[in-house]
């Protein structure tokens, strides 16, 4: 077999094994109480019999281990058990939900990515100078403050003093595209920013690493411009890295949106985690912790690949 | 007397006041904490400086209060977080071996799942109190703390000094504390800053989703949580946070780069 394929199938078994661990945190993480998970659900006020019920309800009297491989095989088959809360199919309300937080992060990374890959140009264009300085002084405060306040600044200034955009972004499925995007333009920018300043930051690194390299001087030194050194010889050179931080960017886009959801009433995935969470709904919160490492740990590993894929060193084995 | 750039001595500046403000918050808030002294979100005035909240007490006084709450709670989890993770990381550089790759691998894990999300599952079940959250807060960060100390005590323990206490005949404890802690100091002590932010942004952030800090109690992120219905009113209320977070922040951010660049230029290292 060819060593880049190699190394490849060995990322994804490893991404697999990861993901398949990950259940296994995910799952335990719920069973960490020393106590006793139905009366903490239920609190002190319940009854033997809510309890006893409960615990049925719940598998809790087979042993932890069963109970583990029963709800990953059900989860594998795409049956993610019934809601405590409301007896609802988890897997219904889950997919629909994902899809709105899909089609978030994926509005919030079309307008990012080409954002943070230009700024971070700019800002090695124009290295030490003013530009530079004011990029990094805008991004390092967007990231102090965290992704819920940035989201109220812009909704205060944008949607109520200014009411360019609504201040909630509630969307469904009888809405044209038109009006989604209108609907989903705070989220959107709250996230741009999050994410904008992490993945400017890292690009202007990884160009910047480039632009030591001996070639870069020579490329100077043969008389071409700042700009066309950058564009010919750097930005080639640093098409894996950035791709990387790309990625690795996306996976943190996917954390960012649970709590740009909740601020904007945003009908998503993280939304209905968090208001899971607080009702100590513990299926809901197990099936959407594995959605969401799932997708977390995809990007990161589609992350290492592509920076496998894009080495020219490992293409030719000795 | 050394030279303070002046970058750094805003940094100082604002963080010893949110410090000293932290300790001092009883002294200092002009009113009760829970205290209702006024109507619904009065506007600024000579008698409340920033208004008043969403169920009329002294905005200022909740901002004094919710700073100590926000401060203790990081500054506990950073302890939490730099004790266990420079401990598991210096032993499992000193011991290697098999006990490294355990403690590697399960690292690698538990950073394999967002922090946010792993926090979500896990306070789903816990019950929401200080210490649940500080022990969730500190333990969760307590892994990238690992990674660093582990890098750094790789290295040093490959040096001359190490090996002659191994050779004189001291144990691991004297390798790990006497060793091996004060040459990897500097570095720990700059990326505590960063820790110390990420918890503050972290603990507010549980706070806003109604699982950190509980009421009547209140972080800046609890207090954005109880008046952000304002924002569609115009009431600005739940934006003061904001500026608290966002200038303590920096500020830390500043004095940490400051003592990185001063650390390693004593060691004549990268500048």
């Amino acid at each position: 077999m060819h060593p880049v394929m190699k190394l490849v199938a060995q990322r994804l078994a490893l991404g697999i094994l990861l993901l398949f661990a990950a259940s296994v945190l995910i799952f335990a993480g719920t069973q960490i109480l020393p106590g006793d998970v139905a009366q903490s659900i239920l609190g002190q006020s319940a009854t033997e019999k809510t309890l006893a019920n409960l615990r049925e309800q719940l598998g809790l009297n087979e042993p932890a281990v069963t109970r583990y491989f029963k709800w990953l095989f059900s989860a594998l088959q795409g049956d993610l058990g019934t809601a405590l809360t409301n007896g609802a199919d988890i897997a219904e309300s889950l997919g629909r939900r994902l899809k709105n937080t899909l089609f978030l992060a994926a509005c919030a990374a079309v307008v990012s990515v080409p954002l943070a890959i230009a700024l971070g140009l700019i800002a090695v264009r124009f290295r030490d100078r003013w530009p530079d300085k004011l990029i990094s002084a805008l991004t390092l405060t967007t990231i102090s403050i965290p992704e819920f306040l940035l989201g109220y600044v812009l909704a205060y200034f944008i949607a109520v003093k200014l009411g360019w955009a609504p201040s909630v972004a509630m969307i469904n499925d009888s809405m044209s595209l038109f009006e989604k995007l209108q609907a989903v333009a705070l989220p959107v920018a709250v996230l741009t920013m999050v994410v904008l300043a992490h993945m400017m930051r890292m690009t202007r690194a990884a160009i910047l690493n480039v632009m030591q390299s001996a070639y870069i001087e020579t490329a100077e030194l043969k008389g071409l411009s700042g700009l066309e050194v950058i564009r010919r010889h750097a930005l080639p050179n640093a098409i894996a890295p950035i791709v990387n931080v790309v990625m690795l960017n996306l996976a943190y886009l996917v954390v960012g949106v649970v709590v740009v959801e909740v601020v904007f009433v945003y009908p998503g995935l993280g939304q209905y985690l968090v208001d899971h969470v607080s009702k100590r709904d513990v299926p809901v919160v197990q099936a959407c912790g594995l959605i969401f490492a799932a997708v977390y740990i995809g990007l990161n590993m589609v992350a290492d690949i592509v920076s496998i894929l894009a080495n020219p060193r490992l293409r030719h084995p000795k | 007397m050394m030279r303070i750039p002046p970058a750094a001595a805003i940094g100082l500046f604002f963080t010893g006041l949110y410090f000293f403000i932290a300790v001092f918050a009883p002294w200092i808030a002009p009113y009760g904490m829970t205290e209702v002294v006024g109507d619904v979100w009065e506007p600024a005035s000579r008698a409340h400086w920033l208004g008043t909240d969403s169920i009329g007490r002294d905005l200022l006084t909740r901002m004094i209060y919710g700073g100590r709450t926000t401060i203790f709670i990081a500054t506990a989890a950073t302890a939490i977080s730099f004790v266990t993770g420079a401990i598991l990381g210096f032993t499992a550089a000193v011991i290697g071996g098999w006990a490294d790759q355990i403690l590697s691998r399960l690292v690698d894990l538990i950073m394999s799942i967002p922090t946010l999300i792993f926090a979500l599952v896990v306070l789903s079940v816990m019950p929401v109190n200080t210490l649940t959250l500080l022990l969730v807060m500190g333990f969760l960060d307590a892994t990238r703390v690992y990674r660093l100390s582990r890098a750094v005590a790789v290295d040093i323990n490959v040096m001359d000094y190490v090996e002659a206490a191994r050779l004189r005949g001291e144990g691991r404890g004297w390798v790990i504390f006497r060793e091996i802690l004060p040459n990897a100091l500097s570095p720990l002590v700059a990326e505590m800053g960063m820790r110390f932010i990420f918890m503050v942004l972290f603990v507010s952030t549980l706070s806003f989703l109604g699982l950190g800090v509980q009421p009547p109690e209140a972080d800046w992120g609890g207090i954005v949580k109880e008046n952000k219905d304002g924002i569609i009113y115009g009431i600005p209320a739940a934006l003061v946070p904001a500026v608290a977070i966002a200038t303590l922040a920096i500020s830390v951010n500043l004095v940490a780069d400051w003592i990185l660049t001063r650390t390693t230029s004593l060691k004549g290292g990268r500048g």
